[in-house]
């Protein structure tokens, strides 16, 4: 990869009183990239979203976007530089209908500057806009699909509706986290031409992942996570060769090493 | 009727159509539908003031008017918005002082003190409110709580703006076909202009933030200036009713900070159906009423009250015109099986 890096994370860390969520991470992710993060359960990886995009305040490191410094700039004005995420805990506004949810990412600052996905710097009707938004995205404009309360959707639905949700500010980089579990294979199988479709779009995402089979099929580069520290960082076939990993995720092999 | 071979059918009415939030009509019948429980409420308040002529009662319609505002202010900021207040009567109190002030002080009439307590009331209980923003859930109802208590000592303590013995002297309204008729007219704008509020781009951000604020600011939005524009209307409603009372009795007083300015509409709103807007003022107009007549039970009321209350929110808890919405909306036969 060439020229600068888009997203720069420099040696953060972050700690919960006496836990060490995130201890000197540093990685870069290049512009359309498919930066996929993977690890254990209670690695870090959550937290490591949440530094990125303001929702937790780091206790050192640096983190800067298109070369800019954002590190502790509240959430909202992270969002407005393009730097968007999913909820691994999916966070609609369930009173709404689907449609109606993506009012409130087009009321925002920058989808008033930049249009929406596909707004070409001028935002329409916002009812319209995201009407076509969640079509592209996968529900079916002649179905009900669109008009139906959020709350009365499924899964499948409640995460895509999260990527529009992103995708309604046009974003540079989407922090996606776990956007595959709690979906049927052939649902996965649905949203990978779409994250595919977004790449080429000239969109980077980044995407925390419990499925490495169908994140390494999209992914260009993995970075493993163990204990809050960063394990290896390397291409997705460097990954799954790395002893170290299976190691992480099954336990050492052998038992000498906690003698 | 409800033998072995009948049992009572309930549908949707066909005009609900299934997308929740857009009505398409097609007739003058539905028209009519969705018109008629609207006209029975405008003309209900309108001719209010003709068909009461007891001196006293004429009063109390005015009383009503006032806390109809304060529920709907409070509803609002509760459930469109997600948050909480209990500082009411802090509203109350703030645009009743500024009334009277601008009254007495500046000589100013009703027509004009009463649109600037409004407004620049509304302000300053914003600016008062704004440390508060960030708080969430029970601990800005808490915090909300404290400032009528403090304005209360406050003016006590340091005796401004008459102390204990309040303002005295505000102008009173010319009659009372003008002090009721603009106040029902103001209701009745404020009501249908909230309802309206609510279902524009705006309003649903409002709403959003109180569904999942944490998604909002995910959007590039910063929920802080959006709480402070909702505070800013749920403030103006109330300090309009806080004008409006202290030139109805024509005297401004540590009174008007009471609690009971935080906590009635709270009851109006619960037994109205909170985030209906129109429940609320259907509180106001039954709650206020029933306080009246129990004044012949001296000190026996306030127990016959909350009886009363229980009562509703035991066995009507939704609220009645959560209740009559659905109702209304359903109509229910006994069919043959």
């Amino acid at each position: 990869m060439s020229g600068p890096p888009l997203l720069e994370v420099q040696n953060i860390s972050k700690a919960f009183g006496g836990i060490q969520a995130l201890s000197g991470v540093s990685f870069n992710v290049h512009s359309r990239d498919i930066f996929g993060i993977i690890g254990p359960n209670g690695s870090g990886k959550t937290t490591l979203v949440n530094s990125i995009t303001g929702f937790v305040r780091i206790d050192s490191g640096k983190v800067n976007f298109q070369g800019r410094e954002i590190s502790n700039l509240p959430p909202h004005k992270i969002a407005d530089l393009g730097v968007t995420r999913t909820f691994q805990i999916m966070r609609p506004y369930y009173s709404l209908p689907a449609y109606k949810n993506l009012i409130i990412p087009l009321f925002s600052p920058r989808a008033r500057r930049t249009g929406g996905w596909r707004g070409g710097g001028k935002l329409g009707d916002r009812d319209t806009v995201g009407i076509d938004i969640l079509e592209e995205i996968g529900f079916e404009r002649d179905s009900q699909v669109p008009y139906k309360l959020a709350s009365t959707l499924p899964t499948g639905y409640l995460k895509r509706l999260e990527l529009a949700r992103c995708l309604a500010l046009r974003p540079e980089l989407i922090l996606c986290d776990e956007v595959f579990s709690g979906l049927s294979m052939s649902e996965i199988a649905s949203m990978l031409p779409l994250i595919e479709r977004l790449q080429m779009e000239g969109i980077t995402l980044i995407m925390i992942e419990h499925r490495l089979k169908e994140l390494f099929r999209v992914a260009n580069r993995v970075l493993v996570m163990n204990f809050g520290q960063k394990l290896i960082e390397g291409s997705p076939e460097e990954v799954m060769a790395d002893p170290k990993v299976k190691e992480a995720y099954l336990g050492s092999e052998d038992l000498s090493d906690y003698v | 009727m409800a033998g072995a071979d009948v049992r009572k059918e309930r549908l949707d009415r066909g005009i609900k159509v299934r997308t929740s939030g857009i009505y398409a009509i097609s007739g003058g019948k539905e028209i009519g539908y969705l018109i008629l429980p609207r006209l029975v409420l405008i003309a209900g308040l309108l001719l209010l003031p003709l068909v009461v002529t007891n001196p006293y009662w004429q009063r109390v319609i005015s009383i009503v008017g006032i806390y109809a505002l304060l529920a709907l202010s409070f509803d609002f900021l509760t459930h469109y918005v997600g948050l909480v207040s209990l500082g009411g009567a802090f509203f109350v109190g703030v645009g009743g002082y500024l009334a009277a002030l601008l009254n007495t002080k500046l000589g100013l009439s009703p027509l004009f003190s009463i649109p600037l307590a409004t407004v620049g009331g509304g302000l300053f209980c914003t600016l008062a409110i704004l440390p508060c923003l960030p708080l969430r859930g029970v601990y800005f109802s808490i915090v909300t709580l404290m400032y009528p208590l403090l304005a209360m000592r406050v003016i006590e303590a340091l005796n401004i703006f008459g102390g204990t013995e309040g303002i005295m002297g505000v102008a009173s309204f010319p009659n009372r076909w003008v002090e009721q008729y603009s106040l029902i007219v103001v209701l009745l704008l404020a009501l249908f202009g909230l309802r309206r509020l609510v279902n524009t781009d705006l309003g649903l951000v409002f709403r959003a933030v109180k569904d999942n604020d944490q998604a909002v600011k995910a959007s590039g939005i910063n929920i802080t200036h959006y709480k402070t524009l909702a505070v800013f209307i749920s403030a103006s409603l109330a300090c309009l009713g806080g004008a409006y009372l202290v030139h109805i009795y024509m005297w401004a007083g540590i009174s008007t900070l009471a609690l009971d300015f935080s906590i009635i509409p709270i009851a109006a709103t619960v037994i109205g159906g909170g985030g209906t807007l129109v429940g609320p003022v259907l509180g106001a107009l039954i709650l206020v009423p029933i306080s009246e007549l129990l004044r012949a039970f001296g000190t026996l009321r306030i127990v016959f009250y909350a009886l009363i209350l229980m009562a509703f929110i035991v066995f009507r808890s939704e609220g009645i015109m959560v209740y009559a919405q659905r109702k209304y909306h359903q109509f229910e036969k006994w069919v043959q099986v």
